[in-house]
């Protein structure tokens, strides 16, 4: 394969698709159907305020600040990581990415610690349709954010290495993306059913 | 390292951890009445898919995208910011 040094002076280009194209498929049908269960959980807690209302004042608001801070953190990181693999600041970008990696397991052990608050209390999906939809988004959420995590181990490895192909390149804006797509939902997901009532 | 971090995504995420305490403090119980909480919800919600659209915008370098990709963005945060308040209200 060609390995070619992406230049420095590609950090403002005219118009680029971050990634590869086929990839923004995947990122916004995976967003329209957050944004259905968003809109399905209002629906629902339209039907079932007092339970919906009651139920969310269990929930740690803390908790949930917390972890928007660490995901807006992390994103921040890969960011910056990717920056410095495009310009002349490459051997940073292994750094950035292990405090990025960090980040995500610190939301990961926080919602560990919320998960086990929340079941040994009795709390659980099948209480009613608050915790329901509450343990439903947060999974799919946490699932999406363990295999952002897997990606972002993949692009600590491209990090290290002295060059990139155009391809690895491309995957390497791609795997930003996705993260940033994991912190994008997080944001909508912690007001919706922390804060909003 | 140090002209790495001082870049506008970094004033961006400090605009978003800004952003996120507005909303804390605004869903935090502070002897709102009923319709206050309403008001504050529909503020928390807005302000929420204003975070998306600057993560959009600038994390995913979308500003730079062809206008398609950044139209696809710009349309979800006016949709989904739209039918989210509209089904809030009519609960």
């Amino acid at each position: 394969m060609q390995q070619t040094q992406v230049p420095a002076s590609t950090a403002r280009r005219e118009r680029h698709i971050p990634g590869e194209a086929g990839l923004w498929f995947l990122l916004f049908g995976d967003m329209t159907l957050f944004a259905v269960l968003f809109c399905v959980y209002l629906n629902q807690r339209g039907k079932q305020l007092e339970v919906f209302t009651h139920s969310q004042g269990t929930l740690n608001r803390d908790f949930g600040a917390l972890n928007t801070l660490l995901l807006l953190s992390s994103s921040l990181l890969v960011v910056l990581a990717t920056r410095a693999v495009r310009g002349a600041a490459r051997r940073s970008a292994p750094r950035l990415l292990v405090g990025a990696i960090a980040f995500g397991l610190g939301f990961v052990a926080v919602k560990v610690v919320e998960y086990h608050d929340k079941i040994i209390t009795g709390m659980t999906p099948d209480v009613n349709m608050f915790y329901m939809y509450y343990f439903v988004l947060t999974g799919l959420h946490l699932a999406h954010l363990v295999l952002g995590l897997v990606v972002l181990v993949v692009l600590f490895t491209l990090s290290r290495k002295a060059e990139l192909s155009e391809g690895q390149f491309m995957f390497f804006e791609g795997g930003a993306c996705f993260w940033h797509m994991v912190d994008l939902l997080w944001i909508v997901i912690f007001p919706l059913l922390y804060l909003v009532r | 390292m140090s002209s790495v971090v001082r870049t506008c995504a970094t004033g961006v995420w400090l605009i978003l951890v800004l952003a996120t305490s507005l909303s804390w403090v605004l869903g935090t119980d502070h002897g709102l009445s009923n319709d206050g909480h309403r008001m504050a919800s529909v503020a928390i919600l807005v302000v929420a898919l204003f975070k998306v659209r600057l993560v959009g915008l600038y994390f995913m370098d979308l500003r730079n995208a062809p206008a398609v990709l950044r139209a696809l963005l710009e349309g979800y945060c006016v949709a989904v910011c739209t039918v989210m308040i509209s089904l809030f209200l009519l609960a």
